[in-house]
């Protein structure tokens, strides 16, 4: 048996001979993880596909050596089926769409594994991923299942035929932090235990400092730099590993108190129960919003702190208790809220590519929206657009632009500056930053705590990523199951986490430990 | 969504390109076509059914009149009534649909369910029906096709408005308390212009077709106005003596509709639908 997985040279170009991909040279020894960070655009997925001997439409690979094993990826005697799937095996980022919805887990299952095995030998795969062994599972369907057991099944998959190299492309950025943390620890014993090597694509630093054993920074298509991870990510020689690392938000870091001169409660909510269709998800919340202050709410996915940004908002229907604003009570549905008090509660989405409409320009996005509360001139209307655009940073040319021309950091900054423009009090960030790239994302936050201080704007922000709450937030609550299981002051919260779901989720999170 | 490029020339490909061709060529033949006409339509310059020869090119009907003249006096009414019938169709169609898919609960289900039951009849049997209760009137005959275009546009237009309606951009407009008639006519509508582009190009394709079958049937345009539909009822016995006032009309309408197939087809592949 030779070594491993080893790339040379690679060279990925589009049909009319844009370079994409430049030079890359990779190295991973069985048994062992290579994490491939970059961020989006950088090339790094288009090398994990590369990888498996394929190409996006419209790229071709114009030069290069990738040897897994003895085979020869890119030799024209090597046959597709035979690689795919028994030398290398591809992960996706999303489970739940890599899984057919009609098959049962068990039957896709089956289908990966080279000889058709007996269910004994499908419950054993079970187990070696740490998924009951009783037959319930495999009688399922995909989306009978959580995130975290989905991902699981296309881990048994990915190693079911032992193949040399699993490929994965950012396969827990959509679990919370704990179930991904159980993931990691299943995929780096593993690849230890059957000796497959994985290449781990990602955008998450902390991540990758836990998992692998090397790294490899992409940006532009060329690989700035590489070496074992605690050297690149402790240690980082190129500019641009030190620029992403910096970027990345610390747990131990605190926001700055806020300065008011006279304290008040801006928005607060009493008794408030909502439900999704029968059933009671938030069970009776209380919580205020101090004039000027962050308020981060945090919790793992489904604790119900996407629906109470809603039910402030007025988007959600099916709701009981009070949530008043400067102490007069806000009606449940948007549409039934006096115009000031909608102006002044603005709500902004987690996904850029969805919050933006997709026919109209942004400055007619922006303008919809002044337009809405005010009457103003022509000429002030541009001078309103342009103000709002400068206020996070982007030119005011970007107001002819439509958001599939944007960058996601962009469009992000662009829904921001849509809120701004009807000049809010409050502002709801719902998990604003976790569509972006780390430097986006720092740039992000960086703008939002700007406001902060120069408008006294206050938010309500929700979010799942810690290290991010304690950078920005001055109160955080925690939630878990539909109740708020913890609240109070940043630093007390995150240093003395009373409730054991706050311990449990600083326990899970991924923390970049290293020093820059 | 279409993608915005230079010109429909290389959005619509090949395909879509010969369709749109075809298609003008006939409305172009069409709207010009009475400028164009050396005869009346109406005048009787021959003998019946005269076969063709130079100056009267396609021969003589079962009348006598110049049957080029009356191809080329023909079309305009067809194809502007249908035009006008169809976007009046697919308007009414795609509000009321986009208001269903938008508002959900029991208007959606009016809607809908209304929809399924104008839709139970066949389209030339719902516009036969009023049109013989009523009379061959013109602004019935329109009304009446474009009516019978609205449930099924009404479908497609819903289906498209439930999933734009659960897109974060719609849910923002409801945040900020955007009237309901603007979130419909300015947030939703545009992005549902590529199947709306479609149903256009298809139903006017239908409406011509009804307007053509009315016309024959003889509760379309009435003699001795000059109408495609028409021509070939009057003339269709006399097919074996001189068969162009029969085989014109009918090739024109069929490379009408294939034109717009071709089209429609092309703007669907386009837009992802």
């Amino acid at each position: 048996m030779t070594a491993g997985t080893q790339v040379r040279d690679l060279n990925i170009e589009t049909r009319n001979g844009k370079a994409i991909v430049e030079n890359v040279s990779l190295s991973i020894p069985p048994g062992e993880i290579l994490g491939l960070v970059g961020e989006s655009g950088s090339g790094k997925t288009t090398v994990g596909l590369a990888l498996l001997g394929y190409c996006r439409s419209g790229l071709k690979i114009r030069s290069g050596s990738i040897r897994i094993g003895e085979t020869e990826v890119l030799a024209k005697a090597t046959a597709i089926d035979d690689l795919r799937g028994k030398v290398v095996f591809y992960m996706p980022q999303d489970p739940a769409t890599a899984l057919n919805p009609f098959l049962r887990v068990g039957t896709q299952l089956a289908e990966t594994f080279r000889d058709r095995p007996d269910e004994a030998a499908l419950r054993k795969s079970l187990g070696e991923v740490r998924l009951p062994e009783d037959g319930r599972i495999l009688h399922a369907h995909a989306f009978e299942l959580s995130g975290g057991q989905q991902q699981r099944i296309a881990i048994a998959m990915a190693f079911a035929n032992r193949p040399r190299l699993i490929v994965m492309d950012e396969p827990t950025t959509g679990l919370d932090v704990t179930t991904q943390a159980h993931v990691l620890a299943t995929i780096k014993a593993l690849c230890r235990e059957h000796g497959v090597s994985a290449l781990y694509v990602s955008h998450d630093l902390a991540v990758v400092s836990q998992l692998a054993n090397e790294v490899a920074v992409m940006r532009n298509g060329r690989i700035v730099e590489t070496g074992p991870a605690r050297e690149v990510l402790g240690t980082p020689k190129h500019e641009y590993t030190q620029a992403l690392i910096k970027a990345l938000p610390r747990l131990k870091d605190r926001a700055a108190p806020i300065v008011v001169e006279k304290p008040e409660t801006l928005l607060s909510v009493r008794r408030l129960k909502a439900w999704h269709g029968p059933f009671e998800v938030l069970h009776g919340i209380d919580l205020d919003v101090p004039r000027g202050a962050c308020v981060a709410l945090v919790g793992e996915s489904g604790s119900g702190k996407t629906t109470l940004s809603r039910c402030v908002a007025g988007l959600h229907a099916g709701l009981s208790g009070t949530i008043s604003f400067r102490g007069q009570e806000l009606q449940h549905a948007a549409a039934d809220r006096p115009r000031d008090l909608r102006k002044r509660v603005q709500y902004i989405f987690q996904n850029p590519y969805s919050s933006l409409n997709p026919e109209h320009t942004i400055g007619r996005s922006i303008q919809t929206v002044i337009a809405l509360f005010e009457r103003v001139s022509r000429k002030e209307m541009a001078d309103r657009v342009a103000d709002a655009l400068a206020q996070v940073s982007l030119p005011k040319e970007i107001a002819n632009r439509y958001p599939r021309e944007l960058s996601g950091g962009q469009r992000q900054r662009a829904a921001i500056a849509r809120a701004l423009a009807a000049e809010p009090e409050l502002l709801i960030c719902d998990e604003i930053t976790s569509a972006l790239d780390v430097s986006v994302q720092a740039r992000v936050v960086e703008l939002l705590q700007d406001l902060q201080r120069r408008r006294g704007l206050s938010m309500l922000f929700v979010t799942h990523n810690l290290p991010l709450v304690a950078n920005i937030a001055q109160q955080i609550l925690v939630m878990q199951a539909g109740n708020i299981v913890e609240g109070g002051n940043a630093s007390d919260v995150l240093d003395q986490h009373r409730a054991e779901e706050t311990r449990r989720l600083l326990r899970d999170t991924p923390d970049f430990t290293y020093e820059a | 969504m279409i993608a915005r490029a230079n010109s429909w020339f290389s959005v619509l490909g090949l395909e879509g390109n010969i369709g749109l061709l075809l298609f003008l060529g006939v409305v172009a033949l069409a709207v010009i076509g009475p400028f164009i006409a050396t005869q009346s339509p109406l005048d009787f310059i021959d003998a019946p059914l005269a076969p063709a020869s130079p100056g009267e090119w396609l021969g003589t009907d079962v009348l006598g009149r110049d049957v080029l003249a009356r191809v080329l006096w023909g079309g305009y009414r067809i194809l502007g009534g249908g035009a006008l019938a169809t976007i009046g169709g697919v308007l009414v169609g795609a509000l009321l649909g986009i208001y269903a898919g938008h508002r959900k609960g029991w208007p959606d289900q009016a809607i809908m369910r209304t929809a399924d039951a104008v839709q139970a009849f066949p389209q030339i049997i719902l516009v036969l029906l009023f049109v013989s209760l009523i009379g061959p009137e013109t602004w019935l005959i329109l009304i009446m096709v474009g009516f019978s275009h609205v449930p099924s546009v009404a479908r497609v237009a819903r289906g498209g408005a439930v999933r734009v309606a659960e897109e974060d951009h719609i849910r923002f407009c409801e945040a900020i308390g955007m009237p309901q008639w603007q979130i419909i006519a300015r947030e939703i509508l545009p992005n549902l212009k590529g199947i709306l582009l479609v149903e256009l190009g298809l139903r006017l394709a239908y409406s011509v077709v009804i307007i053509a079958a009315l016309g024959f049937l003889g509760l379309g345009t009435q003699p001795p106005a000059a109408d495609w539909g028409l021509m070939i009822n009057e003339n269709r016995i006399a097919m074996a003596s001189n068969p162009w006032p029969v085989v014109v009309p009918v090739l024109l309408i069929a490379i009408l509709t294939i034109g717009l197939n071709l089209a429609a087809d092309a703007i669907s592949r386009r837009s992802g639908q």
